[in-house]
C-alpha cells in the first residue's frame, strides 16, 4: 500500500504496464529525458530506453497518427498530449482512421492505443490550459472517453485502457493532479471502462460528476448532508462514453431526483447526455426537473476571470438543493 | 532517359558581426547611425523587461510566461524595415518584436496576469499586430491569409511577417504554410527563430536537416540562414526579404540561429535537459554585448549613455508597472460580451446567471 498523487498514480500504471508487455510504448513531447511538463512519465525514459519511451518531433497529428500505425502493427502505444488545448490537431486523425478502423475493415484491423489529454481549469496557466472538450472525443462513435477523479481509480483505469482492444482518449484533470494523495493497494488493479462507480449511496437524490468536479461535487454534497440530513447518493461517472446510464437510471430511480456537475460548458455536453438518458430511461420516477450545474457556452476567459466561470462548491450546493427543492 | 541532377536553390548561412564584436567589413552594411541606434534601443527594452518579468513572475505579481533574453537580436532585426501596413503574427515568444511594434510592456503584464485587455491593441500600438499565439505552428497560415488578402484588396507594399519557433516547423501547419505562400507566391517573410530547443528537445531530435533553411528549398522559395544573435545579418536578410515581397517576388524563410538562454517558461527547469556548461557558451555570444561594441568602436555609444539609458528605462519601466498595478477592476463577465458579434439569448440568459452566481462569496473545490 502506497500514498500517492494522482500524477504518480498515472506513472505507476504507465511503468507496471510497460514492465508486464514490451508492446507498450510511450510517446509524446517531452516525454523522455525530460520526464513530461507534468512529470507523468518521470523515470521512466532511464527504465525502457529511448525505443520505448520517445522524444517525438513537435507534431500531435503525427503523434496520434503515427500511434495509430503503431497499434496496428502490435504495439500498444500510449501517447501523450501536452495538454488538451493541443489535443484537436488529433481529430483528423481520430475521427477519420483511429475511431473507425475496427468497424471499416469488419474487425481486421484495431486500434488498441490510449491518447493521454491533461485537460480542465483552475490552474493559473496560459490560454488553452483551461478547457474541458470531452465531448468532442465523446462524439466519435467508436472511441471510449475515460476520466479519472483520483490517483487510485487513476491507476485502475489507465491499466484498463491501456488494455483496452479499441482507442482510449483519457483525459486527466489537471487540477487534481497533485490536489490529494489516495492509498493505492501494492498490486495492479483494473476497473472496467463503460462503468460508473456509486461511491456514496443516498436515496433523496442523484448527483453525477467527473474529472476535478467529482472533488466540488463531494463537498458540496458533504455541506448539504451536514446542514439538511439529506441522503444524497453520488456517482463518479469514470467513463464518458460509452456511457454507463443503467446505473444512472438505477439510481434516479431510487431517489427521484438528479442534478449534473459539469465543468465544461452547458449545451451539448455529458451532463445534456446524462439527462437524456434519464428522459429515455426513468423520465416517470423523477419528482423534479434533473438540474445541471455546469461552465458557460463562453470562450473559456484568461485565468485572470477563469474562476468565476468554473462550477464552485457553492454553485453546486444550490444547483443540488435546487432539486431537492422543487 | 539520361540521369540528370536537379537544379535547386542553394542555402547559405550568414554571419557580419561576430561574438567578439569584429565586423566583416566587406558584409557590414553600413547602417545609418539613426537605424543602428534604433535597433539597441529595442533590444536593450526587449532584455531588461523581460528580466524585470522574470523577477515579477518569481515574486508572483505575474503568471506564467516564457522568457526571450537572448533572442533580441533575432527578434529586433526582422522587425526594423518593416511599416506601417506590415503585419506581425507572432508566436509566444517575441517579446522584443511586440515592443517595438508599439505593445507596452503593461499590456504584456496584463496578458500575463490571466487577462485578454493584454490583447488589446492600445493607441501607439500597430493595429496589425495578431495577438499571441500559443498553439505551436498555427499562426504562419494566418499570415499566408492576410497577405492575400491584402493582395486581393490591391493594397500595396505589404508583407506578414511570421515568427515561429524550431519545434513548431516539425508542425504540419507550417509546412502547408510555406506551401501555399510559396504556390501562390504572396509576400509572407516566414521567421524561424531557431533557439536550438523545444522544451527538451533538442534540435537534432526535433529533424535530421542539417538546417532549417533548406527547408525553403523544397517549396522553391529563397530561404537563408542567418546568426540570430547578429543583429547586422537578421536585419540585411529581412530587408532583403521584404523588398523582394514588395516586388511581388513571394516569400522568403529566414532562419535565426539563435538560443533561448533561459527557461521554455517559468514552469520549466532546463536543467533536467541541459546544463549550465551550455548556457555559458550561449552567453558568451549574448546579442547584445557583441552590437554594445560594434556601436562603440564607431563611437555610436559609450559608457555613460549606456547609464543613461537604462536610467531612462528602469524609470519607463517602473511607471508602467506601477499602472499595471494600479488596475484592480475588471469587468468580470467580459466573457460574455465576445462570444459572437451580436449576442444570443442563451448567451445573455448565462451572463444573467453567472451575474446573480457571481454576488455570492464560494469556495473551489
Amino acid at each position: 500500500m502506497a500514498r500517492i498523487n494522482m500524477v504518480q498514480a498515472i506513472n505507476l500504471a504507465m511503468d507496471e504496464m510497460m514492465a508486464e508487455d514490451q508492446s507498450v510504448v510511450v510517446l509524446g513531447e517531452d516525454v523522455g529525458v525530460d520526464g513530461g511538463v507534468f512529470r507523468a512519465t518521470e523515470g521512466l525514459f532511464a527504465k525502457y530506453g529511448e525505443q520505448r519511451v520517445i522524444d517525438t518531433p513537435l507534431a500531435e497529428s503525427a503523434i496520434i497518427g503515427t500511434a495509430i500505425g503503431m497499434a496496428m502493427g502490435g504495439l500498444k502505444p500510449v501517447g501523450e498530449m501536452q495538454f488538451s488545448g493541443f489535443s484537436y490537431l488529433m481529430i483528423p486523425q481520430l475521427e477519420g482512421h483511429g475511431s473507425r478502423m475496427r468497424a471499416r475493415t469488419m474487425g481486421q484491423f484495431s486500434v488498441p492505443m490510449v491518447m493521454r489529454l491533461p485537460y480542465g481549469g483552475g490552474v493559473r496557466a496560459l490560454e488553452h490550459h483551461s478547457e474541458s472538450r470531452e465531448v468532442f472525443y465523446a462524439h466519435m462513435p467508436g472511441v471510449k472517453v475515460v476520466i479519472p477523479s483520483g490517483p487510485r481509480n487513476a491507476r485502475a483505469l489507465l491499466r484498463a485502457a491501456i488494455l483496452d482492444p479499441d482507442p482510449v482518449v483519457f483525459m486527466e484533470p489537471k487540477r487534481s493532479y497533485r490536489a490529494f494523495k489516495e492509498d493505492v493497494p501494492d498490486a495492479p488493479e483494473t476497473m472496467e471502462i463503460g462503468k460508473c462507480q456509486v461511491v456514496q449511496e443516498g436515496t433523496d437524490i442523484t448527483v453525477v460528476a467527473w474529472g476535478a468536479m467529482m472533488h466540488t461535487a463531494r463537498k458540496a454534497v458533504a455541506e448539504i448532508e451536514k446542514a439538511r440530513g439529506t441522503s444524497i447518493e453520488l456517482i463518479d461517472l469514470l467513463t464518458v462514453a460509452p456511457m454507463d446510464s443503467d446505473t444512472i437510471a438505477a439510481s434516479v430511480r431510487k431517489t427521484g431526483r438528479l442534478a449534473v456537475i459539469q465543468e465544461a460548458p452547458r449545451s451539448f455536453g455529458a451532463a445534456s447526455e446524462i439527462i437524456a438518458s434519464i428522459n429515455d430511461k426513468a423520465l416517470m420516477f423523477l419528482e423534479a426537473p434533473a438540474k445541471r450545474v455546469t461552465g458557460y457556452d463562453v470562450v473559456t476567459p484568461y485565468f485572470g476571470r477563469e474562476l468565476n466561470y468554473i462550477p464552485t462548491v457553492g454553485r453546486a450546493r444550490r444547483g443540488i438543493e435546487e432539486a431537492l427543492d422543487f | 532517359m539520361p540521369l540528370m541532377e536537379l537544379e535547386i536553390g542553394r542555402v547559405v548561412s550568414l554571419k557580419i558581426l561576430d561574438e567578439d564584436g569584429i565586423v566583416d567589413q566587406e558584409l557590414d552594411p553600413k547602417l545609418k547611425k539613426t537605424d543602428l541606434l534604433e535597433m539597441y534601443r529595442a533590444m536593450v527594452w526587449g532584455r531588461i523587461t523581460d528580466e524585470r518579468m522574470l523577477k515579477l513572475q518569481r515574486q508572483g505579481r505575474i503568471g506564467t510566461f516564457g522568457p526571450s533574453t537572448g533572442q533580441e537580436a533575432s527578434q529586433v532585426g526582422t522587425m526594423h524595415w518593416a511599416g506601417d501596413n506590415d503585419w506581425f503574427v507572432g508566436a509566444f515568444r517575441e517579446h522584443a518584436t511586440r515592443l517595438m511594434r508599439g505593445e507596452s510592456l503593461e499590456r504584456q503584464l496584463l496578458y500575463y496576469n490571466g487577462f485578454e485587455e493584454g490583447n488589446l491593441n492600445e493607441e501607439g500600438s500597430h493595429p496589425r499586430n495578431l495577438p499571441i499565439s500559443v498553439i505551436v505552428g498555427a499562426q504562419p497560415l494566418h499570415a499566408v491569409g492576410l497577405a492575400y488578402a491584402s493582395r486581393l484588396k490591391g493594397e500595396k507594399d505589404v508583407c506578414a511577417l511570421t515568427y515561429m519557433g524550431d519545434g513548431s516547423t516539425s508542425e504540419g501547419d507550417v509546412h502547408e504554410a510555406m506551401n501555399y505562400a510559396s504556390t501562390w507566391k504572396l509576400p509572407v517573410i516566414f521567421i524561424v527563430q531557431n533557439n536550438q530547443w523545444a522544451i527538451s528537445v533538442p534540435r537534432s531530435k526535433q529533424m535530421n536537416s542539417r538546417s532549417i533553411a533548406q527547408r525553403a528549398v523544397a517549396y522553391d522559395m529563397p530561404g537563408i540562414q542567418v546568426d540570430g544573435n547578429d543583429v547586422l545579418a537578421v536585419s540585411v536578410a529581412t530587408r532583403e526579404a521584404l523588398e523582394r515581397a514588395r516586388r511581388g517576388e513571394g516569400p522568403t524563410l529566414i532562419e535565426c540561429v539563435t538560443y533561448r538562454l533561459m527557461m521554455h517558461t517559468t514552469a520549466d527547469d532546463q536543467y533536467k535537459y541541459r546544463t549550465k556548461e551550455e548556457e555559458d557558451i550561449w552567453w558568451k555570444r549574448d546579442p547584445l554585448v557583441r552590437y554594445r561594441k560594434y556601436l562603440t568602436d564607431r563611437k555610436y555609444w559609450n559608457d555613460k549613455k549606456e547609464e543613461e539609458l537604462h536610467e531612462e528605462f528602469k524609470a519607463e519601466m517602473d511607471r508602467q508597472i506601477a499602472s499595471f498595478e494600479a488596475r484592480t477592476e475588471f469587468k468580470m463577465d467580459a466573457a460574455f460580451d465576445n462570444v459572437f458579434g451580436t449576442s444570443h439569448a442563451v448567451i445573455e440568459q448565462q451572463r444573467a446567471e453567472f451575474l446573480s452566481e457571481s454576488t455570492k462569496e464560494d469556495a473551489h473545490g
